[in-house]
């Protein structure tokens, strides 16, 4: 791209928009390769053992965590997300020597979420190495821990995980304590909220859609995304590269993840990375060897 | 074995940062008292949070002094990581006007979405483009994914200082240089064997 090291952003004056995120919309910007797609798996954790749920439900154990977290970073993911599912419900502090052991063999970056309630906890949690936190419960209870936590260790790493079904009158409301608590919240008052009290990044996850493996809730993503200027990452239903497509395209996420998808079926994040790069969507380390 | 320094000044995601340079070879201190500063071979300058909240911690904790005598006068290598290297700027814009530890001519803003499809913050993997020859970043290609995450960006006053760029947001400036010092807006320590090898470039420096 000679275009743009003629410029090395020295001044503020001259800018130019080359970079959409997504190259497809202009074939003329086919070389350009941008801020690449993010795919996460998520890792969900229970009693130090690895689960997968339907829709926050019938937890299966599907291995241990640490092994994942290690196979994971041997296959160079963009992200990994784990989150501990039981530690807002039991009342618990995040399990920090955990983390850290998690941490310890993970050089890819990592999102720890469960159980957050202070910025002690945060503090703690980034010293055992996560590099961002996922917050959703405790939000409802005390939106203000999300404005002191991008105050205090700034927006980029607060990540807002929100749990959001569809109601009979057709719109989406959010879920606390692990799909369990009924909050009243619209979807998209409540991101915008989020968005303005500072968080980085909107982890949108599906309730219904959880775990079936039929792809996610389009309407549920586009809705978020259209409505905040912040990074989405679409949670929730992937069961095949397609619905990471349309998740990215339809959604308009900037970010997928998933859980079941990975742990039950035979795809992979590279796999996924190759299917999306083939339909012109950019990706990181699509072409390497495993 | 170079000894690196990694200044704890309560703002770092200092696990990972620490796990990296141990990776690489680095026999590692964290410490919060500056008057460990003198048993560096090499000081890291981490770092997530706000501009504010960082030069105050750096400046009650007695870090600034100690950070220019040692890298500023004595020339012991130094890099900074996302804040960290935006620490090193003369004023920062985030929290009010700051001074920063002018280490590195120039300021630092918030980056303007060049259209309404770019999100901030930057977040994730995106391509660097050298602008200038760099010991740290030696034997990266051009077009290399690194990861970052951040909001506000480093504008050096002196062309001279950066040696990377990044295209988002139009383009900013993603890695600086001046002398000894080094700062890196994405995270090395995240970003798989290409941040090891910039980790790695930059422990060999003497």
């Amino acid at each position: 791209m000679p275009d743009l090291i003629r410029h090395p952003g020295i001044t503020q004056g001259g800018r130019r928009s080359l970079d959409i995120g997504f190259y497809w919309k202009d074939p003329k910007k086919k070389d350009l390769k941008l801020l690449k797609v993010r795919i996460i798996p998520t890792l969900l954790w229970k009693d130090s053992g690895l689960v997968k749920g339907v829709s926050f439900d019938s937890w299966r154990r599907v291995g241990t965590v640490l092994p994942a977290v290690k196979v994971y970073n041997m296959r160079e993911v963009d992200e990994l997300i784990v989150l501990d599912i039981t530690a807002t419900r039991e009342n618990r502090e995040p399990d920090y020597e955990s983390v850290a052991e998690f941490s310890g063999d993970c050089f890819v970056p990592l999102t720890i979420g469960g159980g957050i309630r202070t910025i002690d906890h945060i503090k703690k949690l980034l010293r055992s190495g996560a590099d961002k936190i996922a917050i959703n419960s405790a939000a409802y209870d005390d939106p203000d821990l999300i404005a002191r936590a991008a105050m205090h260790f700034g927006s980029q790493c607060v990540v807002a995980s929100i749990d959001a079904g569809r109601m009979d009158d057709g719109n989406h409301y959010c879920y606390a304590h692990c799909g369990s608590a009924r909050t009243g919240k619209e979807v998209v008052a409540w991101a915008k909220e989020l968005e303005k009290l500072g968080a980085g990044e909107i982890l949108i996850t599906s309730v219904e859609k959880d775990g079936t493996m039929e792809g996610y809730d389009l309407d549920l993503i586009r809705k978020v995304s259209e409505n905040v200027g912040i990074p989405v990452i679409a949670s929730g239903g992937a069961g095949n590269y397609q619905h990471f497509h349309d998740a990215l395209s339809i959604g308009k996420s900037s970010a997928v993840a998933a859980a079941s998808m990975f742990h039950f079926t035979e795809q992979t994040p590279l796999g996924a990375k190759q299917f999306l790069q083939e339909r012109g969507i950019c990706v990181r380390n699509a072409n390497m060897r495993q | 074995m170079p000894t690196a320094l990694i200044i704890d000044y309560g703002m770092g995601n200092l696990h990972s940062v620490r796990r990296a340079f141990e990776e690489c070879g680095a026999n590692v201190l964290i410490s919060d008292d500056p008057k460990d500063i003198r048993k560096a071979t090499h000081i890291v300058l981490p770092g997530v949070g706000s501009f504010h909240d960082g030069m105050e911690s750096l400046f009650k904790s007695g870090w600034c002094e100690a950070i220019r005598t040692e890298a500023g006068n004595k020339g012991i290598p130094m890099i900074g990581i996302c804040l960290g290297m935006q620490l090193l700027a003369e004023k920062g814009y985030e929290g009010g006007e700051i001074q920063g530890l002018g280490l590195i001519p120039g300021v630092v803003e918030k980056l303007i979405p060049s259209s309404s499809l770019i999100r901030l913050p930057h977040v994730g993997w995106n391509e660097i483009y050298h602008t200038k020859e760099s010991p740290v970043l030696e034997e990266i290609p051009d077009g290399t994914d690194f990861y970052f995450v951040h909001s506000y960006h480093f504008i050096p006053s002196k062309q001279e200082n950066a040696i990377s760029m990044t295209p988002y947001c139009g383009e900013f400036v993603s890695a600086v240089m001046n002398g000894n010092v080094f700062g890196v807006q994405f995270h090395p320590e995240k970003s798989q064997k290409y941040g090891f090898q910039v980790i790695r470039n930059f422990l060999a420096l003497n």
